[in-house]
C-alpha cells in the first residue's frame, strides 16, 4: 500500500510538472491583458484602431494609433513570404524527393545552422550589408525599409518552412509516387501532380508557422527598417513594425503610465495575432494524428 | 522528350532552389568571419570596453551571457524533462494531454519581444526583481521551455518498449522502471536536445532588452540581482545605438563573430552528438 502511495504521489508531481506550459500561456496572455486595461480605460479601445497617429509624446496632441504599426508587420511579413515560399518549398522538393542522401546530409545541418543563426546577427547583416547593397541598386538615400526587412524575415522564416514542408512531403506513402510512376508519369509529374497536392495542408501549415516567425521577430526589423512611425508608401518606405515599436518605446517611457501600458496593447495584438495563426497552423497538422 | 526536357528544367530550378538557400548561410558567415576575424585577440575577448566602447573588449558581455544562459538552463531544462516525462511515461489520452500539447507548440509560437513584456510585466514589476540577471534568466527560461520539453520527450521516444516491459514484468513500479531503465538511457538524448535550446537562448535579445540586460558595466554582475551586458545586446548597441557607429564597426563585427561561433558551435556539437546517438539506439 506504501508503495501504491509513493506511486501515486510521484504521478501528481509529474503531472505538475506537465501543467506549467499551461500556466505559462495563460500567464502570458494575463500579464499583456492585465497591464492593457489601464491603457483601454485611458484612451479607450477604439483609439487605438481608428487614430491614424501614432504620437504618445506629443506636446500637442497625444494620439495612440496602432493602424501603421500592423500595416508595417503585415506588409514585411507578406514581402517575406513572397520569396521564402517558394525557395523553401523548392528546396523541401528537393531535399525530400531529389536529393542523394549524401546531399542530404549536407543540406540538413545547413538548415539547422542557418535557424540557429541569432536573429540580432541577421539584423546586423542586413544593416551592414544589404542596406549599401538595397541603396546602391535602386539609387536611395539609404536601404533602411521594408524591403530590407522583408528579405531579413524570409531568411529566418526559410528554415520553418522548409523543415516543416519537408516532413509533410516524405510523409506522403511511396504507395503514391509508385502508382504514379507505374501510370507512366515522370518523376516531375509525380511530384507536381501527385506529392505535392497530397502533402498541402502540410505545406500550408509550414506556411502559416513561418508567417507566424515573420509576424513576431523582432530585432531584424528594428535594425534594418529604419524606424519611421507612419503609414508606409511602398516597399521602399522605411516602416516601423509593431514589435520594433515595443522594442524601442518600452526602454524610454517610465513604468506605469499611459504609454507604457499601451506597448502592452500592442503586445495582446502581437500576441493575438500569432496564436491565430499557430492555432490554425497547428490544427491543420495534427488534426489527422489526434483522429488515430 | 518535351517531358525530358520539363523534368530536367524543373529538378534544375529545385537544385538552384536550394543552392541560394545554402549561398545565403555562406554570405552571411562569409561576411562576418573576414570582417570579424582581425578584432579578435585576446584582449578582445579578456577585457572589458574602454573609452566609451570604443576600444578594450567584450567579456564582461561574454560572462554575462554565460550567466544568464545559466539561469535559463535551471529554469528550462529539469521542468522540461519532467513534463516530458509526464508526457511520455504517464499522460494518457484525453483532453488534458492534448492542452498541453497544444500549449507547447503555441507558446513556442510566442514572440520573443512579447516574451519580453511578459518578463517586465511579471518579473521585474510585479514580483520586484527589478531589471536583473534573474529576471532575464527566468524569461528567457520560460520562452525555451517549449524546446527542452519537446527535445526530451523526443530522447523518451527513442528508449525501446521492451526496456520498459523487462523492468515492469520483474515487478518495478512505474517510477521504479523509469528510474532504472529509461531515464539512463534517455537522459544523454534529453541534454543534447536541451542544449539547442539554450543556445538559441542564448542568442536572443529582444527578452532581455528590458528584464535586465546593461548598455555599459564596467564590473561583472555581483549577485542575481544585478544588471549585466550580453553579447546579442552589445551586438546591438554597438552597431545601432552607439554614438559613433562608423568607428566602432569593426568591434561589432568582432562581437558578431564571437556570438556567431559560440552559437554555431554549440548547435554543431549539438547536432553531431543528436547524430551518434540516433544511430545508437536505432533497431
Amino acid at each position: 500500500m506504501k508503495i501504491k502511495l509513493r506511486e501515486r504521489l510521484i504521478e501528481i508531481f509529474f503531472l505538475l510538472n506537465g501543467l506549467v506550459v499551461i500556466f505559462v500561456l495563460f500567464g502570458v496572455f494575463f500579464i499583456l491583458l492585465s497591464n492593457s486595461i489601464p491603457a483601454f480605460r485611458e484612451i479607450g479601445m477604439a483609439e487605438f484602431f481608428t487614430s491614424r497617429r501614432w504620437d504618445p509624446t506629443s506636446f500637442t496632441q497625444i494620439e495612440y494609433g496602432i493602424q501603421s504599426k500592423i500595416v508595417s508587420t503585415l506588409m514585411v511579413t507578406f514581402g517575406a513570404m513572397l520569396f521564402s515560399v517558394p525557395l523553401g518549398i523548392a528546396t523541401a522538393a528537393y531535399l525530400a524527393e531529389v536529393a542523394s542522401p549524401g546531399v542530404q546530409q549536407i543540406l540538413k545541418p545547413v538548415i539547422e545552422i542557418l535557424a540557429g543563426i541569432p536573429s540580432v546577427v541577421i539584423g546586423f547583416i542586413g544593416l551592414v550589408l544589404l542596406n549599401p547593397l538595397i541603396a546602391r541598386t535602386f539609387n536611395l538615400a539609404n536601404g533602411l525599409n521594408a524591403f530590407n526587412g522583408s528579405i531579413l524575415l524570409g531568411i529566418m522564416a526559410l528554415p520553418t518552412i522548409i523543415s516543416i514542408a519537408e516532413d509533410a512531403i516524405s510523409a506522403v506513402p511511396q504507395d503514391y509516387r509508385k502508382a504514379s510512376l507505374g501510370l507512366g508519369a515522370s518523376r516531375w509529374q509525380t511530384l507536381t501532380r501527385v506529392t505535392l497536392p497530397s502533402s498541402l495542408s502540410g505545406i500550408i501549415a509550414a506556411v502559416m508557422l513561418g508567417m507566424g516567425r515573420a509576424i513576431g521577430e523582432t530585432m531584424a526589423v528594428l535594425m534594418a527598417t529604419g524606424n519611421a512611425p507612419r503609414m508606409p508608401q511602398s516597399f521602399f518606405s522605411s516602416i516601423q513594425t509593431m514589435t520594433a515599436t515595443i522594442a524601442i518605446e518600452l526602454g524610454e517611457v517610465p513604468h506605469q503610465t499611459t504609454h507604457y501600458y499601451s506597448l502592452f496593447v500592442i503586445g495582446l495584438v502581437l500576441f493575438i495575432m500569432t496564436f491565430a495563426v499557430n492555432l490554425v497552423a497547428d490544427l491543420i497538422l495534427h488534426k489527422y494524428q489526434e483522429v488515430e | 522528350m518535351k517531358n525530358r526536357r520539363i523534368e530536367w528544367l524543373g529538378f534544375l530550378l529545385l537544385r538552384l532552389a536550394s543552392a541560394i538557400v545554402l549561398g545565403i548561410l555562406l554570405i552571411i558567415i562569409y561576411d562576418i568571419i573576414s570582417k570579424g576575424l582581425g578584432v579578435i585577440n585576446w584582449e578582445f575577448l579578456s577585457t572589458a570596453p574602454r573609452q566609451g566602447m570604443t576600444a578594450g573588449g567584450i567579456f564582461p558581455a561574454i560572462m554575462g551571457t554565460f550567466l544568464v544562459t545559466l539561469i535559463t538552463a535551471l529554469v528550462a531544462v529539469p521542468l522540461g524533462i519532467l513534463s516530458a516525462i509526464y508526457l511520455n511515461e504517464y499522460a494518457r489520452k484525453g483532453w488534458l494531454t492534448r492542452l498541453i500539447r497544444m500549449a507547447i507548440r503555441n507558446l513556442a509560437g510566442v514572440p520573443s519581444i512579447v516574451f519580453g513584456l511578459f518578463g517586465v510585466g511579471i518579473f521585474v514589476v510585479l514580483l520586484g526583481f527589478g531589471a536583473s540577471i534573474l529576471s532575464a534568466g527566468l524569461t528567457l527560461g520560460l520562452m525555451t521551455l517549449p524546446v527542452t520539453i519537446t527535445a526530451s520527450e523526443e530522447a523518451l521516444k527513442t528508449v525501446p518498449n521492451s526496456y520498459r516491459q523487462g523492468a515492469l514484468a520483474l515487478g518495478a513500479s512505474r517510477w521504479q522502471m523509469i528510474r532504472t531503465n529509461v531515464l539512463p538511457v534517455a537522459l544523454p538524448g534529453m541534454l543534447t536536445g536541451s542544449i539547442l535550446g539554450l543556445a538559441r537562448a542564448a542568442g536572443e535579445t529582444a527578452p532581455i532588452l528590458f528584464t535586465g540586460a546593461a548598455f555599459f558595466l564596467p564590473y561583472l554582475p555581483n549577485s542575481i540581482f544585478s544588471q549585466f551586458m550580453a553579447l546579442p545586446y552589445h551586438l546591438y548597441i554597438l552597431s545601432t545605438q552607439h554614438h559613433n557607429i562608423s568607428a566602432v564597426r569593426p568591434l561589432a563585427y568582432g562581437t558578431a563573430l564571437v556570438l556567431l561561433v559560440l552559437v554555431l558551435l554549440v548547435n554543431l556539437a549539438a547536432i553531431i552528438l543528436r547524430n551518434v546517438l540516433r544511430k545508437k539506439y536505432q533497431r
